[in-house]
């Protein structure tokens, strides 16, 4: 009988196999790539803000501590966002010509507040909450960056659920002295691990098994 | 205040939305969050805006005449910082040496931007000029005489240039913020002889 196919489909099927493997591969690869890039994060992006707020200037160069601002981050779920009175405990005399800082004048006088766009969200099915981050020696800078460099905020990080069980199955890695939580600009000493060690007993860390349970965050 | 309600939706816009849109198509094994419906649940989120009420805030302010529950305000020391109209010169409750701390990091946040951590009026944001007029030391002699009242009275209320920090200090910590500023006056007037004993030698000879 003869042959149905010729000898080359030899070659043609190898080269679709592998090659349709390859094209798998690299399409599983290239979605990996566009699911962790800022394109679909946000992370990293400045946005546009009613004003163009700069943390590196009030918090590094002015020396303002964030619970000036953020004053509910120690005690609730919610860090808040400054009313535009907080503002003008300064701005009533500084800058009171600027341009820049029209909205926040307009603001004071109608009673409207000003509408910030929100840098970090997560979805509504997840339960977060500061006060007990603040409290066991997370600093603001390990999820947010470093915001005393930033002249605008932009999200420094995905948020995604591996990135919160990264860190809850290993606080040793980023957990700092508590005097530290609000520093504008940390970076980890060398000796992390060991500190993060002592720190994890000191602060009375609960364990990775509990702080990996689904209903720690989706309650 | 009131926040734009971005939430997720900044992941499906524009750009965004036809990469994800490509990776889904070209993708069956796409694992990616499809449905949003359980990302934006019909509750309120702080400050979230609503356009149920005309003011638009979903945050209601409360009924004239309700006294929430724990805000009964019948100490009135503690709440004026008068007794019988008069301004006072005691504290509501004993001052511990925590309270004392919680008042130095209390002051450390809300009061160092301009009156500096010593009590000068020189602050970072006075030398950056809000000086018009510029807060006063608190070591002249008009305010190391006055009663530890006056300085929890212009906390909560304000004083001429000064804004209230009453909405964001709470009344005990206003309290706690007072005792620090009476012991940061008495330390700039110490002499020698206010040290324990024990410790005046390691501080003789650097008395300036
Ligand atoms: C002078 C007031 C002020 C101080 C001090 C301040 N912030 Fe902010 N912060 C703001 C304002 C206003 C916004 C909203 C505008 C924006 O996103 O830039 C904001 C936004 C943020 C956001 C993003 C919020 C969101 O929408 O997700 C983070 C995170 C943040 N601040 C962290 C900090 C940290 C950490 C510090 C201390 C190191 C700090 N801030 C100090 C005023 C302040
Ligand atoms: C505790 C004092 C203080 C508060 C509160 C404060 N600012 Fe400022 N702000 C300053 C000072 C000081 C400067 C001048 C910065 C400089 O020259 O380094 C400034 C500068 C600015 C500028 C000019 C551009 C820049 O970044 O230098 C903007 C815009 C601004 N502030 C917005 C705000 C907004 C919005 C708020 C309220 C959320 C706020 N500020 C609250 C002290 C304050
Ligand atoms: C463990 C990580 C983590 C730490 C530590 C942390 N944040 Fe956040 N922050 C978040 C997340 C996640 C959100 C988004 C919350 C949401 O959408 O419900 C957020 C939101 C915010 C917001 C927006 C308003 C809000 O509460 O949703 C501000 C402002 C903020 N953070 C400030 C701070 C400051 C200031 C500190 C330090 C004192 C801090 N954060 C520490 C993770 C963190
Ligand atoms: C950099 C480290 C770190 C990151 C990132 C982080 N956490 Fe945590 N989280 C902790 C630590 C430490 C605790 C304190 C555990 C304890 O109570 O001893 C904690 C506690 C919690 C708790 C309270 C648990 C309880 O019942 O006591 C919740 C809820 C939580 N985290 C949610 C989240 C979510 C959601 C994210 C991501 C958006 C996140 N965390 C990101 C370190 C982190
Ligand atoms: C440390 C906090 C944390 C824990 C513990 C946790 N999650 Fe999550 N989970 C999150 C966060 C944050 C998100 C949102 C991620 C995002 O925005 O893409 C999420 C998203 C999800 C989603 C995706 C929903 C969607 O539409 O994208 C599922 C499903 C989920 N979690 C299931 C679980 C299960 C099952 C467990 C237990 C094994 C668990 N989670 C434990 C924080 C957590
Ligand atoms: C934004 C700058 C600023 C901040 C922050 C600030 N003050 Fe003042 N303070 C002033 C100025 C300005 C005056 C002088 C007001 C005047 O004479 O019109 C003043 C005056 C005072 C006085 C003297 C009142 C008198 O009898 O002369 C006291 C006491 C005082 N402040 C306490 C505090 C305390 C306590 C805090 C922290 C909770 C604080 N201030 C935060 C600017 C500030």
């Amino acid at each position: 009988m003869a042959q149905i196919f010729h000898r080359s489909f030899n070659t043609i099927a190898r080269v679709s196999i592998y090659g349709g493997l390859l094209l798998l591969g690299g399409l599983a690869y290239v979605s990996w790539v566009v699911e962790q890039s800022p394109l679909y994060t946000d992370a990293k992006l400045p946005l546009v803000q009613p004003i163009p707020f700069s943390h590196k200037h009030h918090t590094v160069d002015d020396g303002i501590d964030c619970r000036y601002c953020h004053t509910s981050v120690e005690k609730s779920a919610f860090a808040g966002l400054p009313s535009t009175e907080t503002c003008m405990t300064c701005h009533s005399q500084l800058w009171t010509n600027a341009a820049m800082l029209e909205p926040v004048r307009a603001s004071f006088l109608t009673g409207q507040s000003i509408a910030w766009t929100r840098v970090n969200a997560l979805p509504d099915f997840v339960y977060f909450n500061h006060s007990i981050h603040i409290h066991k020696g997370i600093g603001c800078t390990t999820c947010h960056g470093q915001l005393g460099e930033m002249p605008i905020t932009w999200k420094e990080n995905t948020l995604y659920m591996r990135w919160c069980i990264n860190c809850h199955k290993h606080p040793e890695r980023y957990i700092r002295r508590r005097e530290d939580v609000f520093k504008p600009i940390y970076d980890p000493p060398a000796n992390q691990e060991e500190l993060g060690r002592r720190l994890v007993k000191a602060y009375d860390v609960k364990t990775p098994t509990y702080l990996t349970s689904c209903e720690t965050c989706h309650r | 205040m009131t926040l734009t309600r971005a939430r997720r939706e900044p992941r499906w816009q524009g750009g965004q939305r036809a990469a994800a849109g490509v990776s889904l198509l070209l993708l069956a094994s796409c694992l990616a969050a499809c449905r949003l419906d359980m990302h934006i649940q019909p509750r309120f989120d702080p400050y979230a805006p609503t356009d149920l009420f005309n003011d638009g805030r979903s945050e209601r302010p409360m009924v004239p005449g309700t006294v929430a529950h724990g805000h009964l305000r019948t100490d009135t020391l503690l709440y004026t910082g008068r007794i019988n109209g008069v301004v006072a010169d005691e504290f509501p409750f004993p001052i511990t040496a925590a309270d004392l701390e919680r008042g130095r990091e209390r002051f450390n946040v809300y009061c160092t931007p301009c009156h500096d951590y010593t009590g000068s009026g020189r602050g970072m944001v006075v030398q950056r000029g809000f000086q018009h007029p510029a807060p006063p030391s608190y070591h002249i002699d008009r305010l190391m005489k006055a009663p530890v009242g006056h300085f929890f009275e212009v906390m909560t209320n304000g004083y001429g240039a000064m804004y209230s920090y009453a909405a964001r200090v709470s009344v005990e910590d206003r309290w706690r913020i007072a005792a620090y500023i009476r012991a940061l006056q008495l330390s700039q007037h110490a002499t020698l002889d206010d040290v324990p004993a024990p410790e005046r030698g390691a501080l003789a000879g650097k008395a300036p």
